[in-house]
């Protein structure tokens, strides 16, 4: 069980994630786009989900991260993601209710890149009971 | 002139084994449902099944692809109701379609809609692009 505590809380990500153009180039090939010049809308999942990760499988949240399931997700995209920027990721637990034995926490992230929002994202994750 | 209720016309992306790993490999979700079999069966999964993300992605490429690029797409949610199935050598179908929702302007709300195998496996499916 999450403890209800990490409820509200928002985690300044430590780390920063520089992107490449190979990262791009890698995540549009999968996809089929060709325009190298700006990632692909969802590309940012990549930073924001093993952030989640990272932040709710600490002890001191407590989610069991083996029985996640992703339940929905959104962006909102300022401007789009470009190789040469440096990006930090701040996360937030926004919501959390258990339904049923299942839990489902929503995390925000909040993307920068050198202090100006870049993309902000909700993940959804269902922990099955 | 674009109008509400306009349809864009559908598209089949197909789907298999070998995308999953390289969707693996560019998004750093190495999940083993995604490519284990037999984990995925322990788990209760009926087979190996794709990324929720790796479908929204590619309904991102069609959204990005109608409305002028990757840069025009400024909001996008996308609910993963059921999971897309990928049986080993086989590909299956995604299949994508959308309507335009709201126009203002050049900014339109599309609702999108997913299918595999005849199944809907996104909902609520939504977008906001400026269209060149």
């Amino acid at each position: 069980m999450l403890n209800p505590d990490s409820v509200g809380r928002t985690f300044p990500g430590a780390k920063s994630f520089p992107v490449t153009a190979s990262e791009i180039a890698a995540f549009a090939a999968v996809i089929g786009e060709e325009d190298l010049t700006v990632a692909p809308p969802t590309f940012s999942i990549r930073i924001s989900l093993e952030q989640s990760q990272e932040l709710l499988s600490d002890p001191s949240v407590g989610l069991d991260w083996s029985r996640v399931v992703h339940g929905d997700q959104k962006f909102e995209i300022l401007r789009p993601i470009v190789a040469g920027d440096v990006l930090t990721c701040s996360s937030t637990i926004e919501n959390y209710k258990a339904v049923a034995g299942n839990e489902i926490v929503t995390v925000r992230s909040d993307l920068h890149s050198d202090g100006k929002l870049v993309v902000s994202t909700w993940s959804t994750l269902v922990v099955r009971a | 002139m674009i109008q509400v209720g306009d349809a864009i016309a559908e598209r089949v992306f197909w789907i298999d084994r070998e995308l999953l790993k390289r969707y693996a490999d560019a998004s750093g979700d190495q999940n083993p449902i995604h490519q284990d079999e037999a984990f995925a069966k322990s788990v209760g999964l009926p087979d190996v099944i794709a990324h929720g993300m790796l479908t929204m992605a590619l309904a991102g490429k069609f959204i990005s692809d109608w409305a002028g690029g990757s840069a025009a797409v400024k909001e996008f949610s996308a609910r993963f109701t059921k999971p897309v199935i990928v049986p080993a050598g086989n590909k299956v179908d995604l299949t994508i379609s959308a309507t335009v929702a709201e126009v203002d302007g050049a900014n339109i709300r599309l609702t999108i809609n997913a299918t595999s195998e005849g199944v809907k496996v996104l909902g609520m499916t939504k977008a906001l692009v400026v269209k060149s």
